[in-house]
């Protein structure tokens, strides 16, 4: 085909943005290629391993299976949206180091998104609750535990609450 | 980058039925979870899609004029199982989405997407057959209801017609008053998973909870199609919750289901976990409904 081409007009990391993007992008490469927002990982590419999940609207996505037009009108985060302007992690990234939840760190910001969306809902998840949560994810290295962990003591953290794991 | 030939952008239902008589090569595309990973796949590569996702006004869960459920095609299957409404009147729905795929699947997948695929599959297609949905379709001469029973035609067919789309699911009210459910799904993981065998079960009772009034169960992968099950369904209505009614209902479904071999289960095992299946999700769903098995 000749190429296609449309304007996306959208808000990614409080941002508000506009790229004339090819209609066969996959919101993945648009973010990757347009914004160079590298945190969002190109893994199995359909939707299955989660490492380029990212917020659009608040709700956790598979950029990978998203088209990039879509993003029209839409609020996207990424990874690098959570660091504080002086560079300063978030408490969710201080805790997947602090419980080593990271060894080749494919995964991570796709898990960390997942988890920004699970901590935004204010709520304290039951353990089941939480694996469920985090089941669109794979990450070959850690196991998961410590992913979980991570998690869990972020939200305990959040609503004030001491844990016992 | 995706290899498709062109993407046309429908910016509502009747911009959609306008592109799909202009382009009656093209592929309808919701939310991609299916369509995308085929074309990667290299199934449906270098198609023309008509995207119709950015239709807002097909999204969302409502009760009609005549207190009808009625849920946008485009809703996400995370957003079925959020909804009041279905909370309310139709629960196991909300229940059987929530086992699609994981989180961000569920944030992506729409329901009109899971049933206009035609597989027997899905998750939500069970429950619309044993909830007795109708599918609202939308074209060049208007809008037209069908049975979710005659919507699926054969494997990976369904009746839309070359000008529609489908724009709403309806379970009317007839169907989901006084009416409890419960769905079980048998897969080799919880997640990421395609049903080896998924079975829905409701049923009303007489206000003393003594008597089965009406009593519904549908299979998905128990044949090409999901399905009914009548002479289970003969075998509850009327009859009192006893253990020894669902032991007779779950046998009976023997009678009407068809299931295959594949890579996932024999035949036989799929025979053997469906009544296992049937018996469980009646007896939960009189449990629901305020019975009890006696």
């Amino acid at each position: 085909m000749s190429a296609q081409y449309k304007l996306v007009r959208c808000t990614i990391n409080g941002k508000a943005v506009e790229k004339m993007v090819d209609v066969r992008a996959s919101l993945t490469d648009m973010l990757r290629n347009d914004y160079r927002l590298t945190s969002v990982k190109k893994g199995c590419e359909v939707g299955e391993c989660g490492a380029c999940n990212v917020l659009i609207d608040g709700e956790a996505f598979n950029s990978c299976i998203y088209l990039a037009v879509w993003a029209e009108g839409k609020h996207i985060q990424t990874l690098e949206g959570l660091l504080s302007p002086d560079g300063e992690l978030s408490d969710i990234q201080q805790a997947f180091v602090e419980e080593t939840a990271i060894q080749c760190g494919f995964c991570t910001p796709g898990f960390i998104m997942t988890a920004a969306e699970i901590l935004n809902a204010n709520k304290l998840y039951t353990d089941d609750e939480l694996r469920k949560l985090l089941s669109g994810h794979l990450c070959r290295c850690t196991g998961y535990e410590n992913i979980f962990r991570a998690v869990k003591k972020t939200m305990y953290r959040r609503q004030g609450k001491t844990i016992d794991f | 980058m995706y290899d498709m030939k062109a993407l046309y952008e429908a910016q509502s239902a009747a911009d959609a039925v306008r592109l799909r008589v202009e382009h009656p090569e093209a592929q309808i595309i919701a939310g991609g979870s299916d369509v995308l990973v085929q074309m990667r796949e290299g199934k449906r590569a270098g198609r023309e899609l008509i995207s119709i996702y950015m239709i807002d006004a097909l999204r969302g869960v409502s009760l009609d004029e005549e207190e009808n459920l009625r849920i946008g095609s485009l809703t996400s299957f995370s957003h079925i199982t959020r909804d009041p409404l279905i909370q309310k009147y139709c629960n196991v729905l909300g229940e059987a989405v929530d086992q699609v795929g994981s989180p961000q699947i569920r944030n992506i997948g729409t329901i009109g997407g899971n049933t206009c695929n035609g597989v027997t599959s899905a998750d939500s297609a069970s429950t619309l057959h044993a909830w007795e949905a109708l599918v609202e379709l939308t074209g060049q001469n208007g809008v037209r209801r069908v049975p979710i029973h005659d919507f699926y035609i054969r494997a990976g067919v369904v009746d839309i017609r070359p000008d529609e789309i489908q724009t709403a699911i309806l379970i009317p009210r007839a169907s989901y008053e006084n009416t409890f459910g419960h769905y079980i799904k048998y897969g080799l993981r919880n997640a990421m998973e395609i049903a080896t065998l998924g079975c829905s079960v409701n049923v009303r009772l007489s206000p003393d909870k003594q008597t089965i009034e009406r009593c519904r169960i549908a299979y998905g992968v128990a044949g090409p199609v999901p399905m009914r099950c009548p002479s289970a369904e003969a075998a509850a209505n009327g009859a009192r919750p006893t253990r020894k009614l669902a032991e007779q209902f779950a046998r009976a479904v023997l009678d009407d289901i068809n299931p295959r071999d594949s890579w996932r289960a024999s035949k036989a095992f799929r025979q053997h976990i469906a009544v296992e299946m049937a018996m469980r999700a009646l007896t939960r769903s009189v449990e629901l409904a305020g019975g009890e098995m006696a």
